[in-house]
């Protein structure tokens, strides 16, 4: 399931679209993650607020965020793009990749939220593999 | 028994309640035809399915989802024992229609999307979770009576 030509064209015209809020996007996303999914929030041990849109988790969304858009720059490779990032999820952070379909699931949520005419069936399928692929990318070096 | 609280029962009552199902049904089918095209495979005698416009515009599609929608009311009016409401939905699924039941949960995550595009901010993260809690256990239900 990789991404076609039509599916980049998608993501990348949908995203310009989008990017404006990129934060806030981040931001709830990663609150509901944390909410709907408590389990996530065993990550965050070491954070003082992990209530929706606190200070840590607006920031943290707008980290995670970044990483979308550097995925989206690098569409045509995303693995390569992400190594780094792929590097650090691996041997630092060690996030279960289970995580990533949970996030990826709330930003679609929160995109239809947000832009309920724009993210129609053809924007979710495309961005939906597109995700897919980012989960896949940071898993890489995991083994 | 599923145990739910007195926030998970009023918001499930109310987001049934405000959802206009002819328009939400229908969607939330295509929807998944469209993200999951291998769910296709169940409906080879619908006609047209070959892109997203002849998804959308199927009178076919629209029916079913119509029909799977009503089917959902069911849940909501009888929280309290879903997996016995839905035992024989349950069979139909499994010796007749032979679905695999991993397709239930591809249809609650696309009825998620759709119900968080018609609602906004109203669609909370307290909202959420009771509502995919509540899609988590009818999709449970209906994976039942498999065997």
């Amino acid at each position: 399931m990789s991404l076609t030509a039509k599916d980049k064209k998608m993501v990348k015209a949908f995203w310009a679209k989008v990017a404006g809020k990129a934060e806030d996007i981040g931001c709830d996303a990663l609150s509901r993650t944390l909410v709907v999914y408590p389990q996530t929030k065993t990550y965050f041990s070491h954070w003082k607020d992990l209530s929706p849109g606190s200070a840590p988790v607006r920031k943290h969304g707008g980290t995670i965020m970044g990483g979308i858009s550097l995925a989206v720059a690098s569409i045509d490779d995303i693995s390569a793009g992400l190594l780094a990032l792929s590097e650090l999820h691996a041997f630092k952070l060690r996030v279960d990749p289970a995580n990533f379909k949970i996030l990826s699931h709330n930003i679609l949520v929160v995109l239809a939220i947000l832009f309920p005419n724009d993210f129609n069936p053809e924007a979710h399928v495309a961005m939906d593999k597109f995700l897919a692929a980012v989960g896949r990318a940071l898993s890489e070096k995991y083994r | 028994m599923v145990q739910w609280t007195d926030f998970e029962r009023a918001t499930i009552q109310s987001v049934f309640e405000k959802m206009d199902y002819d328009d939400v049904g229908p969607a939330a089918l295509s929807r998944c035809l469209v993200v999951y095209p291998w769910t296709q495979r169940y409906f080879g005698n619908f006609g047209n399915l070959y892109n997203a416009a002849a998804i959308q515009g199927n009178p076919m599609v629209a029916a079913h989802g119509k029909t799977v929608l009503h089917g959902l009311d069911r849940a909501v009016k009888n929280m309290d024992d879903i997996k016995a409401t839905y035992a024989e939905l349950s069979v139909l699924h499994s010796e007749k229609l032979r679905v695999d039941p991993d397709n239930f949960r591809l249809l609650a995550d696309c009825l998620t999307i759709v119900v968080a595009a018609r609602m906004g901010a109203a669609f909370t993260a307290d909202v959420q979770g009771a509502f995919q809690k509540f899609l988590a256990v009818v999709v449970s239900s209906l994976g039942k009576q498999y065997h």
